[in-house]
């Protein structure tokens, strides 16, 4: 049995819409081990992106216990959030997020730049990770100078760069085409056999196969497996 | 992240918006240009004026009898002299007349006085000599011209024992003095110079209204002043009836207008300044809100609240200090090109240029606070859900 990577007991978040009371999540279990590849599949509204967002130290619970790699992060400031955010977590976005005035090596090199790596090493360790998704000739270009499947990978890069003990993608295929998509998802794949822990959001059963374990989420309930 | 990564990064982002990063720029670089042009102007000239004050000599008093009822003579004038303290003493009196000499004229001011003038004003003759007190006693005709009036009525023949006409009467030129330049309106070398007794006539008085005294010695000037006064006192009983005046006064008359006015640039200054600095506050905060996407997307990577206030504060400083450096150069040439120009005296203050410039700092950073404390304080979810 590998070790714990993430642990969710009973988390709770609601949202209050005008007079409603949303139950974004509902006690949310949830236990991912150390290079698991889960996908996490629920129609838009049912509250994957608000689990993505806690998974993501970028939102902290009502209720209930998150421990991640080890940390439990209920409890943490929001300085500490965004030091764990920066070296625990790698993000890969549906848009890809790239930040449109910097090449993507530049792009890739941006957690190291908070962690206060110095700039030699930043680059260095920044054109290896591109060199990983296949794109280090394309290090000086500008997002807007790739394709989205590049773009996509630039940010995979960047996910990587930092070292995180976990990926987390949400959609990360959602605004590629079939093919391009497909790709990504062996790059993801790859990833994950080399010993990658990556969480996978996503509301595309297909893609959502690719992973080892599967987990639904409606009105922010988790279930085992594919339930849509 | 450290300093210098932020820096760049700022320099980057203002490169990359170039005609509004310098509008913004603007109001800084005119606020600076401003006070370092205009001081530099307004110190020189007060320093020009200064120096001429100071080339009269310290030690020299002026009085001015502005009772013309009871009338000052030579004789008040031998007990001035008595007083403690005092050197000499030199009456004046001044009108203006026309000088002739051959199809040449020149109206110029005519200086009745005695020999005494000369070293109290601090003169030297070029060719000849000055006024004597012989000349004095037999009211001789005869004038002692400043340099230019020479140049002008002889141009380059020696005017040395040349007769000048003086409103129409023949006088006999007996010295010319040496360049000495203007103060405060009045020069030496556009003027002529007659003994007393000869000027009262020609002028038509019979009284002195004014004159010079000589202080023994710099330290001596207040008990000098104190003598003359004393004196004067005996002859009028109201103190509004004259006034004694030493260089000193008229150089701290001089010095007040001078800090009135740095005090005026320097408000003027301020407020443009401050008008810079808000034009900074507005483009930072336009800048924020475009901004909130990247702002999202850095702090989903692991930046902290203060990397972030740090990264928008140092913008706005680097973008307010570049102002000011452009406003001192600007302000630099602008104030050479005045002395091109017109020809006047600037100095260059190398204390208000640092301080124009650190004020501009200043500006940035205080204006860039609350921009920056706005941007750190996005939550980042709703800063990536912006497009």
């Amino acid at each position: 049995m590998s070790e714990v990577m993430i642990s969710m007991s009973k988390i709770e978040k609601t949202y209050k819409l005008g007079d409603n009371i949303v139950h974004a999540l509902d006690h949310i279990d949830l236990t991912i081990e150390e290079g698991a590849f889960v996908s996490i599949v629920g129609p838009s509204g049912s509250g994957k992106s608000t689990l993505m967002n806690m998974m993501g130290c970028l939102d902290k619970p009502d209720a209930g216990e998150y421990t991640l790699g080890g940390s439990h992060i209920d409890r943490l400031k929001d300085r500490d959030l965004a030091e764990i955010r920066n070296r625990k977590i790698g993000f890969i976005f549906q848009n890809f997020n790239l930040l449109g005035k910097l090449t993507a090596v530049e792009n890739v090199e941006m957690p190291l730049l908070y962690r206060g790596v110095k700039a030699k090493n930043r680059r260095a360790r920044a054109l290896e990770c591109l060199k990983l998704v296949g794109l280090e000739e394309r290090a000086t270009h500008l997002p807007n100078q790739l394709s989205g499947g590049q773009q996509q990978r630039v940010a995979i890069a960047r996910a990587l760069a930092g070292q995180p003990q976990i990926l987390l993608a949400d959609e990360p295929t959602g605004a590629l085409d079939s093919k391009t998509s497909e790709d990504i998802m062996k790059l993801l794949t790859t990833l994950n056999n080399s010993g990658r822990t990556i969480v996978l959001i996503t509301h595309d059963l297909n893609v959502a196969r690719k992973a080892k374990r599967t987990v639904s989420i409606r009105d922010g309930r988790l279930q085992e497996g594919e339930h849509i | 992240m450290n300093l210098f990564t932020s820096i760049k990064m700022a320099v980057r982002n203002i490169q990359g918006n170039k005609m509004r990063s310098f509008l913004t720029m603007l109001g800084i670089i005119i606020g600076v240009f401003s006070v370092i042009a205009l001081l530099a102007i307004g110190q020189g000239s007060s320093k020009s004026v200064a120096d001429s004050v100071n080339s009269l000599g310290t030690n020299l008093i002026t009085v001015n009898i502005t009772n013309t009822d009871t009338h000052f003579t030579m004789d008040n004038l031998k007990e001035v002299k008595q007083a403690t303290g005092v050197k000499s003493v030199a009456p004046v009196l001044s009108g203006r007349s026309t000088l002739r000499n051959g199809s040449t004229t020149s109206q110029v001011s005519v200086t009745g006085t005695t020999s005494s003038y000369l070293s109290i004003r601090q003169l030297t003759v070029k060719q000849g000599r000055f006024v004597s007190s012989l000349d004095n006693k037999f009211r001789q005709k005869v004038v002692v011209l400043g340099s230019d009036l020479a140049t002008t009525l002889f141009e380059n023949e020696s005017p040395i024992d040349k007769k000048v006409l003086i409103d129409g009467e023949s006088y006999l030129v007996v010295g010319v003095l040496n360049s000495k330049g203007g103060s405060m309106g009045s020069s030496s070398d556009d003027a002529a110079f007659l003994p007393f007794s000869t000027a009262q006539r020609l002028i038509g008085t019979t009284y002195i209204t004014q004159f010079y005294a000589q202080a023994e010695s710099q330290d001596s000037v207040n008990w000098a002043m104190a003598g003359i006064s004393r004196v004067l006192s005996q002859t009028y009983s109201d103190s509004d009836d004259y006034s004694v005046v030493n260089q000193q006064d008229v150089m701290e008359a001089m010095s007040s207008v001078t800090s009135t006015m740095t005090m005026l640039l320097a408000g003027i200054a301020g407020i443009s300044l401050l008008v810079g600095g808000i034009g900074i506050m507005n483009i930072m905060l336009v800048s924020v809100t475009e901004r909130t996407r990247e702002i999202g997307i850095r702090k989903a990577i692991g930046a902290k609240r203060k990397d972030i206030m740090l990264q928008f504060l140092i913008e706005a400083a680097v973008l307010s200090m570049l102002g000011g450096l452009c406003g001192v150069g600007i302000g630099v040439l602008a104030a050479k090109i005045y002395a091109l120009a017109v020809g006047g005296t600037i100095v260059y203050s190398l204390p208000i240029m640092a301080a124009a410039f650190l004020f501009s700092a200043v500006v940035g950073i205080v204006f860039g606070v609350f921009p920056a404390y706005k941007a750190s304080k996005l939550n980042p979810i709703e800063a990536l859900r912006m497009e």
